[in-house]
């Protein structure tokens, strides 16, 4: 037994309003570059919907993840070391820009500087890439609530593999959003596809990370990983990908994405496992049985057995308690409510979800039932096989069993403490019906639906004293093009060339490396807009490049010398 | 021979080696960020995947054969059995063979990239440079075998340039074995080597990052935090070491 931590992700997806604060404030922080306008290390998408980038979960186009080989061994989808290492001079699987999209801005500078004329001006379209007017036909969340569905939706890979076909009416669809980020799997398929051996998993806390000065830009990440989320920098020739916040990580403080997330929706924890048990388990024969061969990997923190054990192998006290402590093995393992996203890939994905509830609860509210009686709740799980059959096709391989026994789990403490908020006498047939008691679905409740800030984030910080460098990071980053640069600089676009860039902290930087610390940074930066933002011609400027800091130039049109003709 | 020929001959490969050999230490040592192939596969592949394999197994089979060609001496090759008949055959086939790959992957790769506007405007001034030499090295080579080797009687350059070259290495330069080689030769070793040059400075220094190693190594990969180079920290520069009690040093 080797005992491993990894800092894990919940999220309760019956919580999601798909308002995609989680995704703005994190392409603020990591990717309002030029270079990875087109990624989203954290999107929303609404399901059933295409995704971004668009159909990724067809891995029979896009080969990604594990396959179980004839001789029932894991090997990538793609294929074996040998056929990459041919495949390397053109990825065949690699998604090209438009499978995400073109990145584009407005031409802002026309709403205040057109001549006069008989008609409004218009802010048109104009491609990042070529600067040019761009026909807008795609993009990260295009089919956001459903829009357009009706002409796109029968493309969702999990609806095509379904036995039934969703009707794409409006008003009878099942909708939900899935809001996603890096899975930081225990057997990721992008750190094993990368021949330069640039991407490897923290020791520490399992965050999957890309070593920017090792990526030589191969791109077998990019198409091995099934859920694409790892990102080409077109610009810097680097993959890029979610870090999972880890400079707040380490200091005990949640993900931006978290932080942020306006529903409270988010869960943050470490969940001890078992590294010597995931080759196995990935590489069990049945798609069905690896949620249940995952679950296997996870070790219970409170077995003195595996204390023991993690202590050996370096553990701190600390660490074991915020594991026992733990929000995600308490949804994961206590209350068995969460699932993984998409198991059947076999990278062992650590970005569990909760499924989601309420449509069911608006279906039989919407029919004139009690939406909160534990009966009726049960009977439309039950009744409603179209939706848990589209949830299982994400959540459990296909095997509805996993998603339905979640979903009663919820309807049975939506109903449990109805009851108990009415002053009724707790009915504990409830909760026994599905397997719990009282004291665990209130448990349950607690969690899921007061939320403490506390509760959901149990974050301990990373040991300074066996991570003697950690404070002393050179950031990697703080190159030209790089998450650390400092705001958009010239790709080589028509109208910006020449532009030489900015230079600063993380940016340009001459000589030492600077300390990649909360406190270094706003230190350099003191008040001053250091991260300059250029607007793309003269009086233009891209507000989604803007870091909030002073008034960038170009942000307000020029003000008129007085005596000049207006 | 003349002053020329010293130029051309001695200092200016002996120039090029230099800056190609340091000019890669600091750059790895400085630019790590920087070494990449920048690929551009995402912005087209339609022509992509028919022109970047076709140049690249060209142009690796093209260096194998001037491997052979360059650095093996004659006698070597005929100790072996390889007569000059056989070398030549071999030499002029083979290797036009090689070359129609390359030219052929290369004329695309630069239609691709002269004519598709998203590839166009991510061309640095450097890649344009280097384009040049590469074109021009890979089109005066192949002109000079196409001249003297196909069509003319087929010119021995292992009776001179070979040797010149290994006259390099051996340091007792004999700029004289270049003089009366035939001009597009010439022409084809001095765009080489202003193409080595450069190379330190291109994204051609991905060459030297082809990863063999994933051939041997475990899939997934674990990195520690404290480990210096682990966590895409770089390792402090010389003389920018933390400071630390001898004791301490001593036990490591």
């Amino acid at each position: 037994m080797r005992v491993m931590a990894q800092m894990s992700m919940i999220m309760n997806l019956d919580k999601c309003i798909g308002c995609h604060t989680c995704s703005v404030t994190c392409k603020q922080v990591w990717t309002n570059r030029t270079g990875v306008e087109y990624a989203w290390f954290n999107n929303v998408e609404t399901r059933p919907g295409l995704g971004y980038p668009r159909e990724y979960e067809d891995q029979e186009k896009w080969k990604g993840g594990w396959v179980r080989n004839k001789r029932g061994r894991l090997q990538l989808k793609a294929g074996g070391r040998l056929k990459k290492l041919s495949q390397i001079f053109n990825n065949p699987n690699l998604p090209q820009i438009d499978d995400y999209y073109e990145p584009w801005t407005y031409d802002y500078d026309m709403l205040t500087t057109a001549p006069a004329g008989t008609q409004s001006p218009v802010a048109r379209p104009k491609s990042l890439l070529t600067g040019q007017d761009i026909d807008i036909k795609w993009s990260g969340n295009w089919d956001d609530d459903l829009g357009g569905s009706q002409e796109t939706a029968a493309q969702d890979p999990i609806l095509a593999t379904m036995s039934e076909k969703v009707k794409m009416e409006f008003e009878e669809t099942f909708m939900f959003y899935l809001p996603r980020i890096c899975e930081h799997c225990l057997n990721p398929a992008c750190v094993a596809a990368c021949p330069s051996g640039a991407m490897y998993k923290r020791e520490e806390d399992g965050i999957v990370l890309v070593d920017e000065d090792a990526c030589r830009g191969w791109r077998m990440c990019v198409s091995a990983c099934p859920y694409k989320k790892v990102y080409f920098n077109h610009k810097t020739g680097k993959a890029e990908k979610c870090t999972l916040c880890y400079p707040l990580i380490e200091q005990g403080k949640p993900t931006i994405c978290s932080e942020t997330c306006v529903g409270r929706l988010r869960y943050l924890g470490l969940m001890l496992y078992d590294a010597d048990a995931v080759l196995a388990a990935a590489s069990i024969e049945n798609d069905q049985d690896l949620l249940n061969a995952q679950r296997a990997c996870f070790l219970d923190p409170f077995d003195p057995e595996v204390i023991a054990a993690a202590k050996a192998e370096g553990m701190a006290d600390d660490w074991i308690e915020a594991a026992q402590n733990s929000p995600i093995y308490k949804l994961i393992s206590e209350f068995e409510v969460a699932l993984p996203l998409h198991p059947e890939y076999r990278t062992m994905p650590m970005v569990w979800y909760i499924p989601p509830l309420s449509p069911v609860v608006d279906v039989v509210s919407n029919s004139g039932s009690d939406g909160e009686d534990a009966r009726t709740l049960f009977a439309a799980i039950d009744k409603l096989r179209i939706p848990v059959e589209y949830l299982a096709g994400l959540f459990s391989a296909g095997d509805v069993v996993p998603v339905e026994l979640s979903l009663r789990k919820l309807a049975a403490m939506r109903a449990y403490m109805r009851g108990i908020f009415l002053g009724n006498e707790p009915d504990e047939r409830i909760p026994n019906a599905v397997g719990m008691t009282g004291e665990t679905i209130t448990a349950m409740y607690r969690l899921l639906a007061i939320a403490k800030y506390e509760d959901r984030y149990v974050i301990p910080k990373a040991h300074v004293e066996t991570a003697r460098e950690l404070d002393e990071l050179g950031c990697s980053l703080d190159n030209d093009g790089g998450p650390g640069m400092g705001g958009p600089t010239s790709h080589a676009g028509p109208h910006n060339a020449g532009d030489p860039g900015p230079s600063g902290p993380y940016g340009n930087t001459p000589g030492m490396p600077l300390n990649a610390t909360v406190d270094n940074y706003n230190q350099m930066v003191g008040d001053s807009p250091i991260i300059k933002t250029r607007p793309a011609t003269p009086g233009r400027i891209n507000l989604l490049n803007w870091n909030g800091g002073g008034v960038p130039k170009g942000m307000f049109p020029p003000v008129a010398d007085a005596g000049s003709p207006a | 021979m003349t002053a020329w020929d010293y130029l051309l001959w001695v200092a200016f490969p002996y120039a090029a080696s230099g800056v190609f050999v340091v000019g890669h230490l600091l750059r790895y040592r400085y630019d790590q960020f920087g070494w990449t192939s920048r690929s551009s596969q995402t912005y087209e592949n339609r022509l992509l995947r028919w022109g970047s394999p076709m140049f690249h197994y060209g142009i690796l089979m093209v260096i194998g054969g001037h491997v052979v060609g360059l650095f093996i001496p004659k006698p070597w090759l005929e100790f072996f059995g390889v007569t000059e008949h056989m070398y030549h055959l071999g030499a002029t086939w083979l290797g036009s063979f090689a070359a129609v790959l390359t030219v052929a992957g290369l004329a695309i790769l630069i239609y691709r990239r002269r004519l598709t506007k998203r590839v166009l405007l991510v061309t640095t001034v450097m890649d344009k440079v280097m384009y040049v030499f590469l074109a021009g090295t890979i089109a005066f080579g192949t002109t000079a075998t196409v001249l003297y080797q196909i069509f003319g009687g087929g010119y021995d350059y292992r009776g001179s340039i070979s040797p010149w070259i290994r006259s390099l290495y051996s340091l007792q330069p004999d700029p004289s074995l270049m003089s009366d080689v035939p001009f597009f030769f010439q022409l084809h070793v001095l765009t080489a080597t202003t193409l080595f040059l450069l190379w330190p400075f291109t994204r051609l220094v991905h060459v030297f990052s082809a990863p063999l190693g994933y051939l041997v190594r475990p899939y997934v990969v674990y990195r520690s935090r404290d480990n210096p180079r682990g966590a895409g920290s770089r390792a402090p520069r010389r003389g920018w070491e933390k400071s630390e009690r001898p004791l301490e040093r001593s036990r490591k």
